[in-house]
């Protein structure tokens, strides 16, 4: 094969450079890394089973969106059988008072950026 | 909780029958005995804890005169834009606005001529999205972004489905609806928490309240304006405020001919 030699080390260089970040966080020890999500300050229960929640409150976030604007539904009986307002800012933030230690941290460690703040306020963001 | 194979294939054919028959899966099920029906499910709508303002057909009627007694003051505007996040601008073609006062020739100019009363003429009249039993706005936009709500009549927005075409703006005779083309976050002087912000191509307006009707609180414009001029209620109920208001007082509406019957009534 002509230039076989130098195709071949280009791309074995092509392979380190794509999986350099792999590299570079084995090199710093921070291969197993995921980042910590602070607690609820405040609140028993969540509206639904925290194990639930993790990979499905933009489900239950669309949802709620849909029940309250579309169809003027405010409240609904949470997993504790208390009732809840459908809402992001008056009820998840009120135990998770800390968007940026709580949505933001998980959010930016998966490189996801959901809207939601575009126009929701967090209370606390506001010196509140 | 395990789904046993004969309730899932049960219920798998059910469904499969119910969607060819446009019927809910889950409606089938309770038929079926196969959910529950007496308990409260998790996620189930529960009853607003206060009492909500419920109308057949919410309507406002002003008393324009009593706007002129006040001194044509701006308690309403201020309000309302305080509590829904309405950004202010400098340059007037950036204005948002949900309810603005206009002179009484702009507000009425198919009433207006030379010999109306000083006063009237210079009624500053309170104007703001007049809630159309037959809404332009809502036939034109393409997304359903605006809709009129069965229930009650207001015509409301959901801004999370709003894509800034602006037909609305254009269908409106009114001028009830704003545009963001600028990202209002920075305008608005004292954010409020409780209400979201809107975002830079998205189109708002006046919602009649929906937020604090739903807990059992009259519109911020109402509960501010301190001469009692505006008042709003059911428009079907013979015995409510504003039916009994406009069986007693001479009132308009605005641009009645264009025929979308505006459910915000003027008595001067
Ligand atoms: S006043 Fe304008 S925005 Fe409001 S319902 Fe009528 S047409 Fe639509
Ligand atoms: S601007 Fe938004 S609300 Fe108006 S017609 Fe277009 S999508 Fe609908």
């Amino acid at each position: 094969m002509h230039n076989g030699g130098k195709i071949v080390i280009g791309l074995i260089g092509f392979l380190v450079l794509i999986t350099f970040p792999i590299w570079y966080n084995v090199a710093n020890d921070r291969a197993g890394y995921s980042p910590e999500i602070e607690k609820a300050v405040r609140g028993e229960n969540c509206v639904r089973d925290s194990a639930w929640m993790r990979p499905f409150h933009m489900d239950l976030l669309n949802e709620w969106r849909d029940r309250v604007v579309r169809q003027g539904e405010r409240f609904e009986v949470g997993a504790d059988g208390v009732t809840y307002e459908r809402s992001l800012s008056a009820t998840c933030l009120s135990c998770h008072e800390n968007k940026d230690k709580f949505c933001d941290r998980c959010h930016d460690y998966l490189g996801v950026d959901p809207y939601c703040w575009d126009c929701h306020v967090a209370p606390k963001e506001l010196g509140r | 909780m395990s789904v046993e194979r004969r309730k899932f294939l049960k219920l798998a054919g059910l469904t499969a029958i119910g969607v060819a028959g446009g019927l809910s899966a889950k409606a089938l099920a309770q038929e079926a005995g196969l959910v529950d029906t007496a308990a409260a499910t998790v996620g189930d709508t529960a009853e607003t804890p206060s009492s909500p303002l419920r109308a057949k057909r919410w309507a406002m009627v002003i008393d324009v005169k009593k706007c002129r007694e006040a001194g044509n003051c701006t308690e309403c505007q201020k309000a309302c834009h305080l509590v829904h996040n309405v950004p202010e601008f400098d340059n007037p073609k950036d204005e948002v606005k949900w309810i603005w006062r206009e002179p009484f020739g702009n507000a009425f100019h198919d009433q207006e001529h030379e010999h109306l009363p000083e006063d009237v003429k210079h009624t500053m009249t309170p104007v703001l999205c007049n809630h159309c039993d037959n809404p332009p706005c809502v036939r034109v936009c393409p997304t359903q972004a605006t809709w009129k709500r069965e229930q009650d009549g207001i015509v409301m927005m959901d801004w999370h489905r709003c894509i800034g075409c602006r037909y609305c703006v254009a269908a409106c005779p009114y001028g009830s609806r704003s545009f963001n083309w600028r990202d209002p976050r920075p305008h608005i002087k004292k954010i409020q928490a409780d209400f979201p912000t809107r975002t830079r191509g998205v189109v708002e307006k006046c919602t009649f309240c929906e937020e604090r009707l739903v807990r059992g609180q009259l519109p911020a414009c109402v509960t501010a304006c301190k001469a009692g001029a505006m008042k709003i209620g059911d428009l079907e109920d013979p015995d409510s405020e504003v039916r009994k208001l406009l069986a007693e007082r001479f009132s308009v509406r605005r641009k009645p001919a264009l025929g979308t019957q505006p459910e915000v009534y003027y008595v001067l």
